[in-house]
């Protein structure tokens, strides 16, 4: 298959490209949720963001979490963003970040002026923002403007054996034509760190890999009761036929087919080093790991599933593929691209990969994903440690 | 030909069965993904869905190779076309 040079997207202020046009409306904090969901109430074409966290938090964790709230906002997909945080000094703080991309934005606090001035305040501008992203047009892009995501969930073994290797496919095919790509998962990787960290380009980018991978693991080593071999792989894994937790790593590996990874990132992290594959160091809960992917840029997340997981994220598009033929029938409504056609042979790999880049291209001009039009947007932030 | 048996990688020396189960003496037809290969394979056990069969002898110490990796060791003789699973197979990550 010749694959397309172009897509249809959203261009930005600061050279990025988005394949949604969001206006989203980002609390702060948690207490600062129910303003937020007012105003998103209140104004049509927008849309709130609420989260758990925000307040007391400190040192790397407070770090994160600014991060998390910045780079989701300055996400090409987020056409406009109003910040509405209870004190202004963190308002402020991502106001000024997120700023710097050119894109409309603006803070406002609830301390001293109280939820309903506030809300009405914000609604007046974010029915501004609102208007002026409505006439927003859709581009022709070069390919090269997707930055695309991957991580796996609810595995069995149709994900080693098949939705995996299609995403693999499909980086190998779109790498080449400059795209930004990203894995994560450290945990899942667990059993295949060493031939991970190989595949690193370059011996900086091998040495974080080892570096992140060795800090999880110490941190496992000193918070776990036993050695994970009573729950890696699971009892399910192994009913599902998956014997020890290297074979389980190995799958999920297949993602990044056969690519190198330029450099480590952490989490949110945005990607500095041009085109190329990327890891990301995160957790492997699906709403956590891809809430950071697209706090570091992605525009556009491929998810290969088994046995079915649902989720969706509020501002980067997640397209799901199975190779489960029983999940692709009974969760079609989560399903956009099925390639179980590959376990009869009626398809190969690279004519999966195939399908699922014009899957990908579809969802990128603009065709609504079935995790979008379920109403599937979870936006979990990752939290490294408790509260002050 | 209909597929029984799916090997990701020309050196592994498991399958993982694609149909609902395989039952002892069954010919079995194995598609290779790397190389688009098929090669054929009489089943001594019965396996199921997702579980692996092994392509060769494996002595106790031999290593599985899976995807082309490493992925555990045999803790007993297996003979080719026996089921591969926690019952002869160890990770050797603890």
């Amino acid at each position: 298959m010749e694959i397309p040079k172009s897509f249809l997207g959203y261009k930005r202020e600061n050279g990025r490209a988005g394949t949604r046009n969001h206006v989203i409306i980002l609390p702060v904090d948690d207490i600062s949720n129910a303003c937020a969901e007012a105003v998103a109430n209140n104004i049509k074409g927008t849309i709130a963001l609420p989260h758990s966290y925000g307040r007391l938090q400190f040192g790397a964790d407070l770090e994160l979490h600014f991060k998390t709230m910045i780079g989701t906002a300055k996400n090409p997909n987020v056409a406009a963003a109003i910040i509405i945080g209870i004190e202004p000094k963190w308002t402020k703080r991502i106001v000024d970040e997120v700023a710097k991309t050119g894109k409309p934005v603006e803070g406002f606090s609830i301390e001293g002026a109280g939820d309903i001035e506030t809300i009405m305040k914000a609604s007046k501008k974010a029915q501004e923002f609102s208007i002026w992203a409505s006439e927003k047009q859709r581009e022709e892009c070069p390919i090269s403007d997707l930055w695309i995501s991957v991580k796996c969930g609810e595995s069995d073994t149709t994900s080693g054996l098949a939705s995996n290797p299609t995403v693999g496919n499909l980086m190998d095919k779109l790498e080449p034509l400059g795209v930004h790509l990203c894995f994560g998962e450290t945990s899942e990787l667990t059993g295949a760190e060493t031939v991970c960290e190989k595949r690193g380009k370059t011996p900086e980018a091998q040495e974080k890999f080892k570096k992140t991978w060795n800090d999880y693991n110490d941190f496992i080593l000193k918070e776990a009761t036993d050695d994970l071999s009573e729950s890696q792989p699971t009892a399910g894994n192994i009913a599902g036929g998956l014997t020890t937790i290297e074979e389980k790593a190995f799958g999920n590996f297949q993602k990044i087919g056969s690519r190198q990874f330029i450099d480590v990132l952490t989490p949110a992290e945005e990607p500095e080093k041009g085109p190329g594959l990327y890891f990301m160091d995160t957790s492997s809960a699906a709403a956590e790991c891809v809430t950071l992917q697209a706090a570091g840029g992605f525009n556009i997340h491929l998810f290969p599933t088994g046995q079915g997981n649902i989720i969706g994220n509020p501002i980067e598009p997640v397209i799901k593929l199975t190779a489960n033929p029983l999940t692709a029938v009974n969760m079609s409504e989560h399903i956009d691209c099925d390639v179980s056609k590959i376990l009869s042979r009626e398809m190969n790999l690279s004519e999966a990969g195939d399908e699922l880049i014009k899957t990908t291209l579809r969802v990128a001009n603009g065709r609504l994903t079935c995790a979008e039009a379920l109403g599937h947007k979870e936006f979990v932030m990752t939290k490294l440690y408790r509260s002050a | 030909m209909a597929t029984d048996i799916i090997i990701h990688d020309e050196k592994d020396n498991v399958g993982v069965v694609v149909i609902e189960k395989i039952t002892p003496k069954q010919d079995c037809s194995c598609w290779v993904m790397e190389n688009d290969k098929t090669v054929g394979i009489q089943s001594a056990d019965e396996i199921p869905l997702g579980h692996k069969i092994a392509m060769t002898d494996l002595n106790e110490g031999d290593t599985i190779i899976k995807y082309g990796h490493d992925i555990g060791k045999v803790v007993k003789p297996i003979k080719k076309g026996e089921h591969v699973h926690v019952h002869n197979v160890k990770t050797k990550k603890w």
